[in-house]
């Protein structure tokens, strides 16, 4: 029996009330609620933040749309576009409307954002007392319009206010070719981001633009001319005067909180909200956004409205019932004018101890500043050039010690060739080197409809090859999209992106449904439809969490995986067998060259992993060239252990301190094969020389004096080159296995499919890594070696399909029907079948 | 089921559709030409020209999820019953019409649709 579904109103068609309901339905809420949302504005949702970029005319209306009135309807979302919301009884649990139409609701979610403050000063309204024409807010797309409008028949503007709104109206009236006056009671411009010395250094910037900043200046009066209606100019309170022809008053914003104050909900600056977003007294009762006090603080910028968002979402939905909002952490990345700006924690010394470091460069507008507590980041300002912002704001997110010298991370790149911004590049320059994509053509898929890097990255096969340039791809897109045009694909927290759950959900549900096969899991969580590209990631989990008993369906694996060799770019495999720690024998060798001379090898290659590579192998000889060879499969061709590479180590090395040969022979041994997220690339080296590299391996074991071995992960030599983490430092080569085994079993189970060790340390963090792998902090020390030992007893060398194909054409090249006919078999008037020839030359 | 009755090009019968694993392709020569003939896990039947317009890389060994190719050279995407790219502008593939026989075999036209 269906169950009955709860009634959700939610008031507000903002950032932040819009958001809440794709979240909520992308978390499946729709069988759980009927959705209600009311809307001021007679539009579907759009991007309050791209307002500026519609005012100077880079963006049309329609461009800043989030979801359209059609989305609405498509996901079965009642709106009440243009109606607003009268009364709130949350004793009766009912909303009525203007229009005097009540909603019941079960829950109910107020956000009713901002308005514009609008300061005492006179002359607003003209002798007749209606609102004298040529006096503008600017909140909403029909300000916006309006501002157009009027300005096509003025020459000058006046901006009263010189925070980050106003500099942006300013911006837009600048570009439709007025002369722009910014209006400012402070002393500086953009106080709430900036201090003193940030502000003046930006008004110079600005001023070098063409805009006129007047500071520390109180509006009087807007004056116009007597009984004609319109603007003349400004009075201030010092005497002094402007001539303008139109006036936009943003002077900051104040929560809307109206309705929640005639409803009797507890409000302050904004409504006061807990833990779980409710409002004190009233459970049913939700509120997110600017109008939303949380802890105090009212927060306006997208981001913590996003992240509430999805608090809220989570409870609502039952997704995660008990989640809870603790505050965000404020850092914002901008562009004032076109001025980078990036802003985080506190702007100044706040306690005695806390240190400041400041860098300026005032002709070229640059200045940093950090706000050092204890060791720790506690705010930074980065005008003019924000790209330290990266490293900044992750060692803010995480509150990590910023070592000796502070003013490193102020020049991220200073060295020999700093690399510039990506921004800074002009629109041919190649971004993906692996598919030639320019930054002109991702902007272009960006500013025409592609909002998310998912489908960025789709629509351009940027980011698609080796990945390393999908941070430019994102910084890219949200210098053309502006920071809330941005919208997170919420198939980026998938496993897979054709089944809608994160990993540990998606685990969950398998193991609780006994899905063990890739076409059971797109049956019972994908409701039915396969996704060809999410076939060889789910192949893998499965085969992670059943071990031997999952049920392999061989159209889920990558033909890789299907034919235990690697398709080269003609259709032909590459074929390397095991040398285990890259240690051969005349004889191994011997074989191998004959191998290679009977089967006609396009090359014979020596690989970076020191082993051999027979190129050019039609897929029909795979199990003749195995046989002849007679040795195990070298998985060069999988997300598996690949290899260990070893140097020569203290057998015949004068400088060897540890057995390195030995120890990378046994890692590979017991290893070999073993299934994970992505490629392992292992390396042993007998001494701090590290001739094998092994400091740049996912895994590796590096021998120090006094017998003993440091353990790195996370290392890396490929599109990105990483140092990697020192885990710990062991005695035996058993404790290096051990504590290695024990690391892959916790990456297999945690890692994102086709996630690179680097990517899972660096994500994880290797304190976290440490702890659970070394420490046993967790207490799953023993089951992760027990998980390990049976992946390593389920091995079977995959080569021996050879002699036991799983399907008598699983290597058949091409099935070669010889020759048209026209006969029948006579029973039904159709030709009958002709023998099926395995045909190995073809192509 | 495409409708293979009304055309002059005979009918070709290519042998039992097990020859195919469920959700895989194969390739078959059929009077010289090759043939890329896939059997989705659902019982569908497509064919279509061996190799993708953009590298030439070999379909048959492609991911097969409902009716969409992945190739396996370079990901690109195809749609088999259409012929027509997704998310890429390569040219579409070009298609034959293919079905079952009764007695389970894989028949097909060599016209091209």
């Amino acid at each position: 029996m269906k169950k009955e579904r709860s009634r959700l109103v939610v008031i507000g068609n903002g950032m932040a009330g819009a958001r809440l309901v794709e979240e909520l339905l992308a978390r499946g809420g729709g069988d759980r609620f009927t959705v209600t949302v009311f809307g001021d504005e007679p539009y579907g949702n759009y991007n309050r933040i791209l307002l500026s970029s519609v005012l100077a005319g880079s963006h049309e209306p329609g461009d800043i749309f989030i979801n359209p009135l059609a989305w609405y309807e498509a996901n079965c979302v009642a709106l009440r576009a243009g109606v607003r919301v009268a009364a709130v009884d949350p004793v009766r649990k009912v909303v009525t409307a203007a229009d005097g139409t009540a909603e019941p609701y079960d829950k109910l979610v107020i956000a009713t954002g901002s308005a514009p403050f609008i300061p005492r000063i006179a002359g607003l309204e003209d002798a007749a007392g209606r609102s004298r024409e040529g006096i503008f807010a600017f909140r909403t797309l029909d300000d916006c319009s309006a501002i157009t409008a009027y300005a096509a028949r003025c020459r000058s503007a006046a901006v009263i206010g010189g925070g980050l709104l106003g500099l942006e109206a300013a911006r837009g009236l600048l570009e439709r070719g007025l002369t722009v006056h910014v209006v400012h009671l402070m002393g500086h411009l953009m106080e709430l981001q900036l201090d003193a010395r940030g502000g003046a250094i930006l008004r110079q910037k600005l001023e070098g633009m063409g805009l006129q900043v007047h500071l520390g200046k109180s509006t009087r009066e807007v004056v116009g001319e007597d009984g004609k209606g319109g603007v003349t100019g400004l009075r201030f309170e010092d005497g002094g005067t402007l001539e303008c022809d139109m006036v936009v008053v943003a002077a900051g914003i104040r929560p809307n909180v109206a309705l929640a104050r005639e409803a009797g909900l507890l409000v302050e600056r904004g409504i006061v909200v807990e833990d779980d977003l409710s409002c004190p007294g009233y459970p049913d009762v939700h509120a997110i956004g600017e109008c939303a006090q949380h802890r105090g603080r009212v927060y306006g910028l997208v981001a913590p409205l996003w992240e509430q968002a999805e608090v809220l979402a989570n409870r609502l939905s039952g997704r995660e019932p008990r989640a809870s909002y603790t505050g965000s952490k404020v850092s914002t990345k901008l562009k004032v004018m076109g001025v980078e700006l990036a802003v985080m924690g506190i702007r100044e010394r706040l306690e005695a101890g806390d240190e400041e470091i400041t860098y300026e460069d005032p002709s070229r507008g640059v200045y940093k500043k950090l706000v050092v507590r204890d060791g720790r980041l506690a705010g930074a300002v980065l005008l003019g050039d924000a790209s330290a912002a990266p490293v900044l704001l992750q060692s803010f997110d995480r509150g990590q010690d910023i070592g000796p010298d502070p003013a490193e991370l102020l020049f991220p790149s200073s060295g020999a060739s700093a690399p510039r911004s990506v921004l800074d590049l002009p629109d041919d320059a190649q971004i993906c080197n692996c598919n030639g994509v320019s930054k002109g053509r991702i902007a272009y898929s960006a500013r025409n409809g592609c909002r998310s890097l998912q489908a960025v990255c789709g629509a351009t096969r940027a980011g698609t090859g080796c990945g390393g340039c999908r941070r430019d791809v994102q910084a890219i897109l949200q210098d053309v999209l502006g920071e809330g045009g941005l919208i997170e694909d919420p198939a980026v927290h998938y496993y897979v992106p054709g089944v809608p759950l994160a990993k540990p959900d998606l685990v969950r549900e398998i193991r609780r449904l006994g899905l063990r096969s890739v076409s059971s899991v797109f049956a019972a969580l994908a409701g039915g439809r396969e996704d060809a590209a999410s076939k060889p990631g789910l192949a893998s989990l499965l085969k992670t969490i059943w071990a031997g008993e999952y049920e392999d369906e061989r159209d889920a694996r990558f033909i890789n995986d299907r034919v235990h060799a690697n398709i080269q770019k003609d259709g032909t495999f590459s074929v390397v067998p095991r040398i285990y720690g890259g240690v051969t024998t005349p004889g191994e060798l011997r074989r191998i060259a004959d191998v290679a001379e009977r089967h006609q090898a396009r090359m014979i290659k020596i690989t970076g992993g020191q082993r051999i590579d027979l190129l050019g192998i039609p897929k029909a000889r795979l199990p003749q060239v195995w046989r002849e060879l007679g040795m195990p499969s070298g998985h060069a061709y999988t997300k598996a252990f690949r290899t260990c590479k070893t140097c020569v180590g203290s057998d015949f090395c004068r400088y060897g301190v540890g057995d390195s040969t030995a120890l990378g022979i046994a890692i590979e041994r017991r290893f070999q094969g073993i299934e994970s997220p992505h490629k392992m690339k292992l390396a042993t080296a007998g001494c701090p020389r590290n001739c094998s590299e092994a400091t740049t391996k996912d895994l590796g074991a590096v021998a120090i004096e006094g017998g003993r071995w440091e353990l790195y992960v996370g290392g890396a030599a490929g599109s990105r080159v990483r140092k990697g983490d020192l885990l710990c430092v062991v005695e035996a080569h058993e404790e290096v296995l051990r504590l290695m085994g024990r690391f892959m079993q916790y990456y297999r189970e945690n890692g994102k499919y086709l996630e690179r060790t680097y990517d899972f340390v660096e994500r994880i963090g290797i304190e976290k890594v440490r702890a659970v792998v070394v420490q046993d902090e967790e207490g799953i020390a023993a089951r992760l070696d027990a998980a390990m030992e049976a992946a390593v007893d389920a091995y079977a060398d995959p080569w021996g399909e050879a002699n036991d194909p799983v399907h008598p054409l699983q290597f058949a090249q091409v099935l070669v029907r010889p020759r048209a006919s026209g006969q029948g078999d006579g029973r039904d008037g159709r030709e009958a079948p002709e023998e099926q020839v395995v045909a190995g030359e073809v192509r | 089921m495409p409708e293979l009755t009304r055309s002059e090009t005979p009918l070709r019968n290519l042998g039992p559709v097990d020859q195919i694993p469920p959700g895989e392709g194969r390739v078959f020569a059929i009077d010289g030409r090759n043939v890329a003939v896939f059997r989705s896990r659902d019982g569908r039947l497509f064919a279509t020209e061996d190799t993708c317009p953009h590298r030439q890389g070999p379909l048959a060994d492609g991911l097969l999820g409902g009716s969409v190719l992945v190739c396996p050279l370079h990901g690109f995407k195809f749609d088999l019953a259409t012929g027509r790219p997704a998310g890429n502008d390569c040219r579409a593939l070009t298609t034959y019409p293919v079905a079952l026989s009764s007695r389970g075999d894989i028949e097909l036209r060599l016209d091209p649709r």
